[in-house]
């Protein structure tokens, strides 16, 4: 491996690890504070690409609105699952998680019938190569420029609004001991469709800012879902920034594994690195123990 | 199975209504003891003639089906063992696809007869998950389902990668079939689906009666109090590692003998007959259909599939049958959380007869 080579790999595991990070945030989201785990999590990233595609290549509107039509429509849509859902399964811990498996069949089915089995494959507005420190055989696509700077800004609103405004506050409060969050006076039903809300959103956000580079149909979930699980496991299931690191860790092994060798093999590493974590720390590798 | 028609119809219904009488007699609609062991065998007499007689009256796809169905009705009962230790896996459908590559890669490359390869091919996915079991049950509840998840999934990306010796994605084709037998004045034909499903059946009821006597013995109730009390079972001396891990030993050799069965049927394997989708019908029809009898995943198969067959197939929506599966698995954890097996317990308690349900 040469050092173009070299720089050029890491420049597509930074891109697979900010829309990885997109994700598996929004899934640490929901589960920190609902304690469900939202297998359907890959299809509101499914959601989101088809929501630009609709909205930014079948309408021709600007692409940035697209991107906010998905984070709204996907929000909306986690909205409903919570409050459908997840809600009456409260006291269920793997209900929520059986249910969030009828919602994915749903979601896939439903854009089948919608917009066909074939996939969806279209340019972007920033499709010119940029070429880095001036070097011409080191490039990256503005496209997935846009995505490395997307993710980077909604993560850092979102670490902003969970440190400093009351609802994120709250947020916290309730994923640390929803009990004494409770007792002082949270509402912990508006809190868990506030998180949804916004772990569906970044997926939705993910989902639309990789649809012109991926192409877009009913099953893309599936592999972002399973890297999104392996990330959180890595990571430590309840932890916000476990999940940011361990995006890039993942992603880096990944890309590298692929460039090295291919694919699949890159997928059983995975697999076995998510394994060997619930093996020997399973709290993840920035996770606390969980209360008994 | 395709097409509408009277006979199916009655089939059909006969089939749900089997293992449902089943479950409702398990789950004590208050008969006394006399009264309800001439029940039990009034419904194994039916049963087993209705069972026998089934692929009679059905076309050659209809036949197919029911293949199908005897050796899912194997998966869904060894599943359950599994759930009566209080864990769900998904990984069952992987080590049903052991026991098929295993039968397939004894029978083909080293010429082992095809009943030997098959019990063969049980054993070693039984030696398989008893490996997985050192890393696996270190994790309970959603830890041991996504734990159960990558390790199932590495092995069957294994066989997708693997040209030699498991064919990669195409997997291993021409498998033999079983071998031809002459019983008396019969001629058993295996390459046919009537005499095969014959096979899976009586295959399928054995195992289902072992699973059952299991259940009844000591380590069942050892099941139980690991599903329940955990904590107390490990202080009044259980060893519940030991019990969950034969649990998962058990309940993966009878998957993998209905994947040998799968195997020498469709005389091929590949690895996305045993990918993660199927996995999530398996759960469905279990969880659909409860698991406080062995009857319950029974029901919940045979119900929906017949729905998915007669109705679904007849309407012309195939890529919509997701959809409906979907919505039957939240519709039944909201409003049916114990099961299609407690309706006739319900429906007797509405009609104020028996006992009130719960």
């Amino acid at each position: 491996m040469d050092l173009a080579v070299f720089i050029q790999t890491c420049l597509n595991a930074v891109y697979a690890s900010s829309y990885l990070a997109l994700v598996a945030v929004g899934l640490v989201l929901i589960f920190g504070v609902m304690r469900v785990v939202n297998f359907a999590h890959g299809e509101l990233y499914m959601a989101g690409a088809y929501a630009l595609f609709w909205v930014f290549h079948q309408t021709g509107l600007p692409f940035f609105l697209g991107v906010a039509v998905a984070i709204a429509a996907v929000g909306a849509l986690g909205l409903v699952m919570e409050r459908a859902l997840f809600r009456p399964m409260r006291n269920n811990p793997l209900g929520g998680l059986i249910c969030s498996i009828g919602a994915l069949l749903i979601l896939q089915a439903g854009a089948v019938a919608l917009f066909g089995v074939r996939k969806k494959s279209f340019a972007g507005p920033y499709n010119e190569a940029v070429s880095l420190f001036g070097v011409e055989s080191l490039t990256i696509s503005g496209q997935r420029l846009a995505v490395i700077a997307f993710a980077v800004a909604l993560l850092g609103a979102l670490w902003v609004f969970l440190k400093k405004s009351r609802f994120g506050w709250a947020l916290r409060a309730v994923a640390q001991d929803p009990d004494a969050a409770a007792l002082q006076g949270i509402s912990i039903g508006r809190i868990s469709m506030l998180a949804m809300a916004l772990g569906a959103g970044l997926a939705g956000a993910a989902g639309a800012l990789t649809a012109t580079i991926v192409p877009t149909g009913p099953y893309m979930g599936h592999s972002v879902i399973i890297g999104a699980f392996i990330v959180i496991i890595v990571g430590g299931v309840g932890s916000l920034e476990g999940a940011v690191v361990a995006s890039i860790l993942y992603a880096f092994v990944s890309t590298f594994v692929t460039t090295i060798w291919d694919g699949v093999v890159a997928d059983i590493a995975g697999l076995l690195l998510m394994l060997a974590v619930l093996v020997a720390r399973p709290q993840g590798l920035f996770g606390r123990p969980e209360r008994a | 199975m395709s097409g509408g028609g009277a006979v199916t119809y009655t089939v059909w219904a006969v089939l749900i209504a089997l293992p449902l009488l089943a479950a409702w007699l398990t789950l004590d609609p208050g008969l006394g003891g006399a009264r309800r062991r001439i029940w039990w065998a009034v419904l194994a007499a039916a049963g087993a003639a209705a069972l026998i007689a089934a692929p009679r009256v059905a076309t050659f796809s209809q036949q197919e089906l029911l293949v199908f169905l005897a050796i899912n009705a194997l998966v869904v009962a060894s599943y359950r063992l599994l759930a009566l230790t209080g864990e769900f896996s998904l990984g069952h459908v992987v080590m049903m696809g052991v026991g098929a590559y295993a039968t397939a890669l004894f029978s083909k490359r080293l010429g082992v007869p095809v009943p030997v390869s098959m019990l063969l091919a049980a054993g070693v996915t039984g030696l398989v998950a008893f490996i997985l079991a050192f890393p696996l049950f270190r994790m309970k509840g959603f830890y041991f389902l996504i734990g159960s998840f990558a390790a199932g999934e590495a092995i069957r990306l294994t066989w997708k990668r693997f040209q030699d010796p498991f064919g990669g994605p195409k997997g291993v084709s021409r498998i033999p079939g079983f071998p031809d037998m002459e019983v008396g004045p019969f001629e058993l034909l295996f390459w046919e689906p009537v005499t095969y499903y014959y096979l899976a059946l009586a295959v399928a009821a054995a195992s289902i009666w072992v699973l059952w006597r299991i259940e009844r013995s000591h380590i069942g109730l050892v099941f139980h109090a690991v599903h329940w009390q955990d904590q107390l079972a490990g202080a009044v001396g259980v060893n519940t590692w030991r019990a969950r891990a034969t649990a998962l030993v058990v309940a993966s050799a009878f998957a993998g003998l209905a994947g040998a069965l799968l195997a020498h049927y469709l005389t091929t394997v590949n690895p996305n007959r045993f990918d993660v989708d199927e996995m999530v019908y398996v759960l469905i029809w279990v969880i659909v259909g409860g698991t406080a009898t062995i009857w319950g995943p029974i029901v919940g198969l045979i119900a929906l599939t017949a729905i998915n067959e007669v109705v679904l197939r007849d309407a012309g929506v195939d890529e919509l049958r997701p959809m409906f599966y979907g919505a039957v698995l939240i519709l039944a954890m909201l409003f049916l959380p114990e099961g299609l097996e407690t309706l006739p317990r319900r429906v007797a308690g509405w009609l104020g007869r028996g006992r009130p349900a719960g």
